[in-house]
């Protein structure tokens, strides 16, 4: 049986009357790609904000590595990591200081040793040849690879990725995917991963957890839910849950997170 | 707490200095400017006004710990803007850095920026104006440690309160410490402040170190009892400044808007 590093019970948030989150409940196992995906607004970004204690759940339980934050908040920040489309570094900083303060900062000793991570980690996301640019002339797709880099600094056993694809182009998308892929298949690394692009999340994850409007929808293996819903895409499912029970397209353009 | 997460991500702020120009004559500027400002004044009414105090001592003795003050309440509100114009908070609160850490990192800093802004003020005003802090001699060291302490917690009150309202509070950050100066009697005695004035000035722990700096500048001993009151009020404020950035931050992971600043 394969190890559980991820248990979320009846997880829920409200912000004021407004439930964002509504007593979610799921698990994630070791090694596995684990897609967050619904449509705007529907809780994705809040969920993962949980997991990692930066907004602080109604009601609910988040248990890390068997684990919770009241108790061992340094030890599970230590062993996971987070990025996102919304997240950028230092401007001034240039790209190897940036990366290298946040080496420091995850307790990764000796310089030697925190060159050779991050030499090898820009190299993998190919942009060795920006060490020395300064973060703030990077392109978003560029800043976006930084950040990936920076989140697997630490070798974390549970990544955190909230819509990380989603100022690549198509070919550095790709590249991307197939990359934390291969990560995931050579560290055991777990991947929690939120995105609207079907099509990418049928391509990268082992499992699918749809929410809408806060609730969990539909949950299972992209065959899975494909038959289930009796479609041909996971776009096509996509567009038959949030039609059918209708999603909260106007309220996400104005609280987008 | 944690020697070096704090060290590691003081870097940050070392390899900012080191980068970025304007930030670092940010940091003498000011300071700069005020002392040859002053400095200039005192010497014109030294001249009208003959004998009695020395006037140009007052005046840069003043601002010399008016600036301590200034600065190390700003060295902790405008590194922690820093991150917040950087997009970098996610970064730091998703990373094993508590808010204890990194607020004690923002104070290191603090100490730093007011270490090298004061040594230029202190040996300027001793090139140009022959006036040497150090005739202070031991008194300067609690005199300037109560207006540091002061200027953390100010700092820290406005870092909570930036968190909490964002961006829209920024200008607190540049703004505050000068709420503090009518009262803190920093180049006039408290005696000419209304009466009402005069109470309130009491409780600012600044308006008895100015007091004690100028008992020592006409050649008496520091009064013990001034720097004491001084230190009983701060040790006050800053255990509350501590309890309302605390406060905040848990209401801010509450309402989910940790994550929203800087957007
Ligand atoms: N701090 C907050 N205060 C009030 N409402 C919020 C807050 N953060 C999010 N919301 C609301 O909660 C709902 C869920 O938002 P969330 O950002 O989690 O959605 P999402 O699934 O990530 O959407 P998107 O795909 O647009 O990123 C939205 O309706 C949003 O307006
Ligand atoms: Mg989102």
């Amino acid at each position: 049986m394969k190890k559980r590093v991820l248990e979320v019970e009846n997880l829920t948030k409200k912000f004021g009357k407004f439930t964002a989150v509504d007593s979610v409940s799921f698990e994630m196992y070791e090694g596995e790609i684990l897609g967050l995906m619904g449509p705007n607004g529907a809780g994705k970004t809040t969920t993962l904000h949980m997991l990692l204690d930066l907004t602080t759940a109604t009601s609910g339980t988040v248990k890390l590595f068997e684990l919770g934050y009241k108790d061992a908040r340094v030890e599970i920040l230590s062993r996971v990591n987070f990025s996102s489309s919304y997240i950028s570094l230092p401007s001034t900083l240039t790209v190897i200081e940036n990366l290298t303060v946040m080496a420091r900062v995850y307790g990764i000793g000796g310089a030697k040793r925190r060159k050779e991570i991050i030499d090898e980690l820009m190299r993998l996301f190919e942009i060795t040849e920006l060490a020395k640019h300064s973060t703030r002339g990077l392109s978003s797709g560029q800043l976006t690879r930084v950040c990936l880099v920076k989140a697997l600094l630490n070798r974390p056993e549970i990544l955190f990725l909230d819509e990380p694809t989603a100022s690549l182009d198509p070919d550095i998308a790709d590249k991307t995917r197939r990359l934390l892929k291969s990560i995931r298949d050579e560290r055991k690394i777990s991947i929690l991963y939120s995105s609207h692009n079907m099509a990418e999340m049928e391509e990268i994850c082992d499992r699918l957890i749809f929410i809408n409007r806060g609730k969990i929808v539909a949950t299972g293996t992209a065959e899975e839910l494909l038959k289930e819903y009796n479609e041909k895409s996971l776009e096509e499912v996509f567009l038959k849950i949030t039609r059918s029970s209708g999603s909260d397209n106007k309220k996400a353009e104005t609280g987008r997170a | 707490m944690n020697i070096q997460r704090i060290l590691g991500f003081s870097t940050r702020y070392l390899y900012l200095y080191k980068r970025s120009l304007p930030r670092l004559m940010e940091i003498f500027y000011w300071p700069v400017i005020d002392l040859l400002l002053w400095g200039f004044v005192g010497i014109y009414l030294k001249k009208h006004q003959g004998t009695g105090p020395d006037i140009i001592a007052f005046f840069l003795g003043a601002l010399i710990l008016w600036d301590i003050l200034f600065r190390s309440q700003q060295g902790i509100s405008i590194s922690f803007l820093e991150d917040i114009w950087s997009r970098n908070l996610l970064n730091i609160f998703t990373s094993p850095i508590s808010q204890t850490e990194y607020i004690v990192t923002l104070l290191l800093m603090s100490v730093i920026k007011l270490i090298l802004a004061s040594t230029v003020m202190v040996l300027l005003a001793w090139l140009f104006y022959t006036f040497n802090i150090f005739t202070f001699g031991l008194a300067l060291i609690p005199l300037a440690a109560n207006l540091i302490i002061m200027g953390w917690s100010i700092g820290i009150i406005t870092t909570a309160i930036i968190l909490r309202y964002g961006q829209q509070a920024e200008v607190l950050a540049w703004g505050i410490a000068f709420l503090f100066q009518p009262v803190s009697a920093v180049f006039y005695p408290v005696d000419v402040l209304p009466g009402f004035l005069k109470t309130v000035a009491w409780f600012v722990p600044a308006s008895h170190v100015f007091e004690g700096m100028r008992t020592v500048l006409d050649g008496n001993p520091l009064p013990l009892d001034q720097v004491f009151i001084a230190a009983l009020l701060n040790c006050a404020y800053i255990m509350v400044a501590i309890l309302f950035f605390n406060w905040n931050f848990k209401a801010v992971k509450r309402k989910g808007l940790l994550v929203k600043n800087g957007e």
